[in-house]
């Protein structure tokens, strides 16, 4: 048995993530069907083009997208590790794999920060969830994505805790692969509010 | 929140007295007995996927007792309520009734029943022995369990929903539904609804990853084939059910305009997304029924299941067409004509791999040796109940009838023909044919067979009437009706229906008496009672907890079946070693969570922020400290697992 990525993806924690990814789609999906019915329920409020400010949304876009770089990084880091080194239990690449998880969290936690910045904004503008249809959809949709971000970054302090606790045993190894999963997928889930939500917004 | 929120209706102040009667009864036994520690380290914090089975399923049966008594509140009611008699219930009243009975039947019984069931059949089925993640069937259990509890505080604390068991908006919305009863259906469905989430993955990942060698996904009894397609519904169905309630609460809560009637908000939108959860739902259900159906068929006819492959054809195909079929529940919102046709001939097209079902069971009866057992009794029964009830669904199919016949007792006697014909009659066939595996003795045949006619004549007697009302133009949810209708007869028979069905489930109290009474007579010695086909019928009754002393290898379908063909003595024991088994540790982190999960619910309906901040942190603590765990599984030595299974061969031969 050869102890590599490959291997770690055919262990059952890691498909079952890979199921729970599936469902939490379905999630966003819904919220995604929900904002395509509403987004053009302003009831005189302001739209997505009056509010929008692309220049801004491209950073935040940006900033996740290195957050997603930096944890694939960490993610090769550490697999190198554990498949050439012979005692899992001592010396792993802490600067690499613990410095790099650390930048990634940073990388989201000033996510989140814009995406507060840009919510409490346009709450102050007067376009609170509770302005109309619209604006509820929007503020659910896009905080449903945060909500996930700041859940992903509370479970990657727990991991890089276990990591400087422990090493890259075979668990933290499985953990590390389904955080790291989670944490695309969060990626995967902006391009799309990205592309429906804010340019196509600005579009019309 | 104050001691004013609690009711002063009669009824509900007479069901508070029973249920704190009862809770102090249980409590007293405990004590008496000295059975605490007993029942926290062997039932509790059990992570054996058996005995949260046999949870689930008393659970499930202490709410179905629930959920009849608040149909028979209904039925009599509208027994006496026409014309100058008002009944017994106020309208308000009548309205959370209807709501808790939808909401208890559907989530707090045939929900528990069916992941019950999968706990105590789908391991050993597949030769496993246990679900790919204890700890995490544990956890879904504790928190239906809390959702369970809360719904029960509804009844006594505050007020429950009258919405209606989808609870359409506006009337849901906080303008038309001020108090606390919709934000405990909200959260009640919320926590359930996650705990359901969590199992179907956990059962999914378990019959994918952890069958015996040898059993390829064609080899699979037909039970694990419907509970695949029934959990893949669930792990895609569910996320959508938790959306659209947390935009309802979002709504109620923060003052949004999702579902509201101005601003902006789209109510339509909610029945779309409610029906997209809500019909796969059903499917979920049933489809779990046809699989043990499968299995019973073929045991009590002694002959291989007539056509594997279709069967196995026909509930992927209604796994899929159950998501293409929602709008059928509201032809009448007017989405057009076209959208209706397409929707009206999905929902036809259904009947036709539910009909090769039908056409599948009976041909393995043909020429079959029948042997006359309760399961076959329910098989039966359930044969002729579900195709009327098929038949009935497909007149509502056709959208010009449906305009005729939405909302009324047509269609409320409709879905229990399937809900009651099929679920229900379903589960009770599975319990009685699996119920030996789990406790070792069989359930009494003769009251068994008396309470399948008590169901049976009663499910007639109750619901014939409702089709003739619904023709005669009565509507659903009536808590009172004009004299000169000319309708209070048939809901008088109705009423009686109620009655024998209320026979049945006493009747099936008294099975369990008897048979608990006479379990040395009944006790199930070899391990196969009925001369069963599958893996489960391999091992000792009641199942070891490490089910398989040795994983069986599987050479066919029926692997059970054809092991004692070729070798009738040595049966499922190849000639291996034992080796080490790793079983996961008893853990009481699922019951904390669900506590806490219990207490940020409860604290969230009486908006009491500071204590559902409380209850969150708290499963998320619990999670992460869970997390720091590692030693989770023992070993159990294969020297202690050939002793244990000596002593087992001992007592069977």
């Amino acid at each position: 048995m050869t102890n590599s990525i490959i291997n770690l993806t055919e262990n059952k924690t890691v498909f079952g993530f890979w199921i729970y990814i599936l469902s939490d789609c379905f999630l966003f999906g819904t919220l995604f069907a929900t904002y395509a019915v509403l987004r053009g329920n302003t009831f005189g409020g302001p739209s997505g083009a009056e509010l929008f400010d692309l220049s801004f949304v491209l950073v935040e876009t940006l900033i996740l997208l290195t957050s997603s770089f930096t944890a694939g990084l960490a993610m090769l880091a550490a697999n190198k590790h554990y498949t050439t080194s012979k005692n899992k239990e001592v010396s792993p690449p802490y600067v690499q794999v613990v410095g790099l998880l650390g930048l990634t969290l940073l990388l989201g936690i000033t996510f989140l920060g814009l995406e507060l910045k840009e919510f409490t904004q346009f709450v102050a503008e007067g376009a609170g969830p509770q302005r109309s249809g619209f604006l509820s959809a929007f503020f659910t949709l896009v905080g449903t994505h945060g909500l996930h971000v700041a859940a992903g970054s509370v479970w990657l302090i727990v991991l890089m805790i276990q990591i400087l606790r422990r090493g890259l045993t075979e668990p933290i190894m499985s953990r590390f692969m389904r955080w790291s999963l989670f944490w695309h997928f969060l990626d995967v889930v902006w391009i799309f509010i990205f592309t429906f939500v804010y340019l196509m917004g600005v579009m019309i | 929140m104050s001691f004013a929120a609690l009711p002063p209706n009669a009824i509900v102040l007479s069901a508070f007295l029973f249920m704190i009667a009862l809770a102090g009864l249980i409590i007293g036994a405990l004590f008496y007995y000295k059975r605490w520690r007993w029942l926290w380290d062997e039932w509790l914090t059990s992570l054996d996927a058996k005995k949260i089975g046999v949870m689930y399923i008393i659970v499930g049966f202490v709410m179905l007792v629930r959920g009849a008594i608040d149909a028979a509140l209904m039925r009599g009611q509208q027994a006496v309520a026409a014309g100058d008699s008002l009944g017994y219930l106020s309208p308000e009243h009548f309205g959370q009734i209807f709501t808790a009975h939808g909401v208890i039947m559907i989530f707090f019984v045939a929900m528990p029943l069916m992941f019950g069931l999968f706990n105590l059949v789908v391991p050993m089925q597949i030769g496993a022995r246990d679900v790919a993640f204890p700890f995490l069937n544990s956890l879904s259990f504790w928190l239906f369990a809390a959702a369970a509890v809360l719904m029960n505080i509804s009844l006594v604390y505050g007020e429950f929903a009258s919405i209606g068991w989808l609870g359409y908006p506006p009337l849901s919305e906080l303008e038309y539904s001020p108090g606390v009863g919709v934000d405990y259906y909200i959260w009640i469905l919320q926590i359930a609804g996650l705990g359901s989430l969590f199992s179907a993955i956990n059962f999914l990942v378990t019959i994918l990853k952890m069958r015996a060698p040898g059993m390829t996904l064609m080899r699979m009894p037909m039970f694990e084939w419907t509970t695949l397609a029934s959990v893949v519904l669930v792990i895609v169905i569910f996320p959508i059910l938790t959306a659209t309630l947390a935009m309802l609460s979002l709504d109620r809560l923060l003052g949004m305009h999702f579902f509201t009637s101005d601003f902006g908000g789209n109510a339509m939108m909610y029945v779309n997304l409610i029906w997209a959860w809500g019909h796969p739902e059903v499917y979920v259900l049933i489809l779990p029924a046809f699989g043990a159906f499968s299995e019973i068929v073929p045991t009590f006819a002694k002959k291989r299941l007539f056509g594997y492959s279709s069967m196995v054809a026909a509930s992927i195909v209604i796994c899929f067409l159950s998501f293409v079929v929602w709008l059928h529940h509201f032809f009448t919102m007017g989405a057009g004509a076209n959208v209706n046709a397409f929707f009206g001939i999905a929902t036809m097209v259904i009947a036709i791999p539910t009909g090769v079902k039908v056409f599948n069971w009976l041909a393995t009866m043909y020429r079959g040796r029948i042997t006359f057992t309760t399961p076959m009794y329910w098989f039966l029964g359930f044969v002729g109940t579900f195709t009327l009830g098929g038949m009935t669904g497909v007149m509502m199919a056709v959208p010009g009838i449906d305009f005729q016949m939405h909302n009324s007792l047509f269609l409320v006697a409709h879905f229990h023909n399937m809900v009651i014909g099929g679920v229900v009659f379903g589960y009770l066939a599975a319990l009685s044919f699996w119920f030996p595996k789990i406790f070792g003795f069989t359930l009494d045949e003769k009251w068994g067979i008396r309470a399948f006619w008590c169901w049976l004549i009663g499910f007639f007697v109750a619901f014939m009437p409702l089709y003739l009302l619904g023709f005669m133009g009565a509507t659903r949810r009536l808590e009172h009706y004009d004299a000169s209708t000319g309708w209070q007869p048939l809901f008088i028979v109705a009423g009686i229906g109620v009655v024998i069905i209320a026979l049945g489930i006493v009747f099936q109290a008294v099975q369990l008496v008897v048979s608990i009474i006479k379990r040395h007579e009944y006790a199930d010695t070899t391990g196969d009672p009925w001369d069963g086909r599958t893996l489960e019928w391999s091992i000792p009754s009641p199942a070891p907890f490490y089910n398989f002393a040795i994983i069986p290898a599987v050479h066919g379908r029926d692997a059970f079946w054809e092991m004692k063909q070729s070798d009738p003595i040595v049966q499922a024991r190849p000639a291996q070693e034992y080796v080490d088994i790793e079983l996961p540790c008893n853990t009481p982190v699922g019951v904390y969570i669900g506590a806490c999960a219990f207490v940020f619910g409860f604290a969230i309906v009486w908006h009491m922020w500071w204590l559902a901040l409380l209850g969150f942190l708290g499963v998320v603590g619990l999670l992460i400290a869970r997390s720091f765990d590692e030693n989770t599984e023992y070993i159990l030595p294969a020297a202690e697992i050939a002793r244990l299974d000596a002593a087992y061969t001992q007592k069977t031969i």
